[in-house]
């Protein structure tokens, strides 16, 4: 019988899918897998989507995908939502949106949940985002959880982020100022035929002026769209494909890219420790003890975390 | 860590009555579930290449049209034919007692009628993916 691998590299659908699950639950052998379709990744172009919620970002995902097939590219999309902290479960409402996709095998959806993880992103999306690289999409198209909090996972992943907001985030772009300047390569106003559009451009523009980006020359456009009635969506598209072939041409994809392999290797190491202490040493710590002599004043939870520190270091 | 449950959740056909479904939604979701909801006015191969892509544990449809014995029948015969008849088809909505009996003999594991207790769906839905088995080679 055919390996899900082998099927997966003869481009089934159906193996894809299972590859992205076993990536998504580290089942047994993701590492292996993983290693494996990184040596074919490293072609598709990654854009990722952020914003406030109902900014449109999952229509204008729908629409750049629509742009990007018409173009004769294979695309990949990964829409995130959140899990809840309380039951582990997750209502995964992208789909809603995209609805017109074609079912051809030119575009490939999946919605993901974050499962604890607080920067926008699920854990393993950027895995993700390898093995739909391996598998052919030229392009993938990255949408974030849009809580509201800065979201940076995304710079790890992505070569292009769009930051959308809509002309009533005013406020908002004043408090998330700091993060979403400095992530996005470009903005894009929704719903620009509401009241306001102009002025939170002009804001924008203000506050990318005073912008500080080490060796970029890219000037972040700032692009007015309608999604919903695919009004300006090609400009966007235009942009996107501006700042990608700056980045290639400037050395920029080059060199961020070497940046995210350094804070890849930093997240491997990291989430490997940490499964490490969860699975031999946290899960088999009964801490009721130690929290009863920190109530009744005998110890205090800094000597504590150093010793067991201690403990788990010697062993 | 468990494996997590996804399921697909959609509308087929033209019915708009999508209540009852984002009732099971929520349920789902509340009991852990990743519950990837689609939308209204679903054709079977768009439930079936969703599901596929989604790499659900199961598929729950609604429908309260009445046209329950055409597209029900319509996404297993997609689902065969995507070879993806091993994802758990299951269903509720305005069914009558006959109509169910055939579905179910069909291959629909199970249709959920007016006034069933989300719970009910919850531990089938449990039980049914806990027993279903993937016999898959990964490399």
């Amino acid at each position: 019988m055919a390996t899900v691998l082998d099927r997966f590299m003869e481009g089934d659908v159906r193996a894809l899918s299972r590859v992205v699950s076993v990536v998504e639950n580290r089942t047994d052998g993701y590492r292996e897998i993983l290693a494996k379709l990184y040596e074919k990744s490293g072609q598709s172009l990654r854009i990722g989507i952020t914003g406030p919620p109902g900014a449109g970002k999952s229509t204008l995902v729908n629409s750049l995908a629509r742009q990007f097939v018409a173009d004769g590219k294979r695309v990949g999309i990964v829409a995130v939502d959140p899990t809840s902290p309380f039951t582990g479960g997750a209502l995964l409402g992208d789909r809603v949106r995209m609805e017109e996709l074609p079912t051809d095998g030119t575009v490939y959806f999946r919605s993901m949940a974050t499962r604890g993880a607080s920067g926008g992103l699920a854990a393993a999306t950027d895995n993700v985002c390898i093995v739909y690289d391996a598998f052919g999409f030229d392009i993938t198209l990255i949408e974030t959880v849009g809580v509201g909090q800065v979201e940076l996972d995304i710079i790890d992943t992505c070569d292009s982020v769009v930051v959308v907001l809509v002309p009533e985030s005013g406020d908002a772009v004043q408090t998330m100022k700091a993060g979403l300047i400095e992530i996005a390569d470009l903005f894009c106003i929704n719903k620009s035929d509401r009241p306001g559009a102009e002025r939170i451009a002009a804001e924008l523009k203000h506050s990318l002026e005073v912008r500080h980006r080490s060796d970029d020359t890219w000037t972040t456009p700032i692009v007015p769209t309608e999604a919903l009635n695919n009004k300006n969506v090609d400009r966007l598209y235009e942009s996107i494909l501006a700042h990608f072939e700056y980045a290639k041409s400037s050395g920029v994809l080059q060199k961020h890219r070497r940046e995210q392999i350094r804070r890849k290797v930093r997240s491997i190491m990291r989430t490997r420790f940490q499964r490490e202490l969860d699975a031999r040493f946290l899960s088999e710590l009964n801490l009721d003890e130690i929290i009863d002599d920190i109530c009744d004043g005998k110890s205090n939870p800094f000597d504590v975390g150093d010793r067991l520190y201690d403990k788990f270091c010697r062993g | 860590m468990t494996k997590k449950i996804r399921v697909l959740l959609a509308k087929p056909g033209l019915d708009g009555h999508d209540r009852g479904i984002k009732v099971i939604a929520s349920a789902f979701r509340d009991a852990g579930m990743e519950v990837i909801y689609t939308g209204l006015r679903q054709t079977p191969p768009m439930i079936v290449e969703a599901a596929i892509q989604e790499d659900v544990d199961a598929v729950g449809i609604s429908i309260l049209s009445g046209a329950h014995m055409t597209l029900f029948p319509a996404i297993l015969d997609e689902m065969k034919k995507r070879g993806a008849d091993d994802i758990l088809l299951f269903g509720g909505g305005i069914i009558p007692d006959e109509d169910k009996d055939e579905l179910e003999k069909m291959g629909v594991a199970k249709i959920f009628t007016p006034g069933a207790p989300t719970e009910d769906a919850i531990e089938f839905l449990r039980k049914a993916v806990t027993e279903r088995k993937r016999d898959e080679k990964l490399m």
